[in-house]
């Protein structure tokens, strides 16, 4: 052991050390799968209404010409109740339209969760056996998807939108589109 | 001894039970056992480190249905899992396939190999050999002498 080669132990700690820190730092979520669907068309649905006499819908539907919002959602989800003020204020205040989809939930359930939460969608429809979710590549709810003008999928949003990831993660991908 | 039994007959019985009993079998058994086969390949999404034919998750159980809905439809193990590896990724199968994104992960274990393969030899000093010194001679040959004796 001379020269430069007792140094090298102590160099692969450091760099071990260095990994760790940045695994640990920022805002990455080891939970959180990446999406495959990510800058590819929406996948192929057509599902019905949650209030009657509303239209159904399907991929086609989601090509607007502008940015839109797709939010997996459950009346038996409570993240979902956490991020409802985030969605009504981006409904609202930022004008983006929202289409909800509720996963695996009692209709009646869905309409009283909208009722008492207010309603921040600009469509509602009813995913009852979860396979539109899983054509998603849905995890869990909540999750929401912005989608562009052409109908092709450009982030998803997994888990609630809580804390700073509205100003810090969903806007600044929104705004991108704009 | 009863109690001991007793926890036993558990500790047997839990295995039996974590197995899909909730869900209709397939009726043909040679679908049925490939359905299975391929559950214990598909990765749960929700807690990730089980496989869906152990895990008690929503969607594991919405999975496992769907696999033997795709078996039952006529699909070969290849096209269910390519079918869910398009909507999930790669990340879905317990095993991950080897393509460019895996081999580093695949190859680790022999370059780990490598590594210490050449660490070892390297490391190893080479014996340097001193011809013996006049003095070390004859107290050599003293003491060989003196084994012959014993």
């Amino acid at each position: 052991m001379q020269g430069y080669r007792r140094y090298i132990p102590l160099l692969i700690v450091v760099a071990i050390f260095a990994l760790f820190l940045k695994m640990l730092g920022g805002d990455r979520n080891p939970k959180e799968i990446k999406s495959v669907l990510l800058d590819k068309p929406v996948p192929v649905f057509s599902l019905p209404a949650l209030y009657e006499g509303k239209p159904s819908l399907t991929e086609a539907d989601l090509k607007t010409g502008k940015p839109i919002l797709v939010n997996f959602f459950a009346s038996w989800c409570v993240p979902c109740r956490a991020e409802h003020d985030n969605l009504m204020r981006l409904a609202h205040d930022q004008g983006v339209p929202i289409i909800g989809i509720a996963y695996k939930d009692e209709p009646q359930r869905s309409i009283g969760f909208l009722e008492e939460l207010g309603n921040p969608f600009v469509a509602t429809v009813k995913d009852r056996d979860g396979r539109t979710a899983i054509d998603w590549g849905v995890t869990g709810v909540p999750e929401t998807f912005l989608i562009d003008g052409d109908g092709i999928l450009r982030y998803r949003h997994w888990g609630p939108i809580v804390g700073d990831s509205l100003e810090k993660r969903l806007l600044p991908q929104l705004k991108e589109l704009q | 001894m009863r109690a001991f039994l007793i926890v036993l007959m558990f500790v047997f019985a839990v295995p039996v039970f974590g197995v899909a009993v909730d869900e209709k079998p397939l009726a043909d058994p040679a679908k049925e056992a490939m359905a299975r086969a391929l559950m214990k390949e598909i990765r749960c999404l929700v807690c990730q480190n089980q496989s869906i034919e152990d895990s008690n998750a929503d969607l594991a159980k919405d999975l496992r249905l769907l696999v033997r809905e795709r078996v039952a439809l006529g699909d070969t193990p290849e096209n269910v899992r390519a079918y869910l590896v398009d909507r999930y990724g790669d990340w879905v199968l317990l095993e991950p396939p080897v393509n460019q994104m895996t081999l580093l992960l695949w190859a680790s274990p022999f370059l780990f190999l490598a590594l210490v393969l050449f660490a070892v030899f390297t490391s190893r000093k080479k014996e340097v050999a001193h011809p013996l010194s006049a003095a070390e001679k004859r107290q050599l040959k003293q003491l060989m002498k003196n084994g012959d004796e014993a």
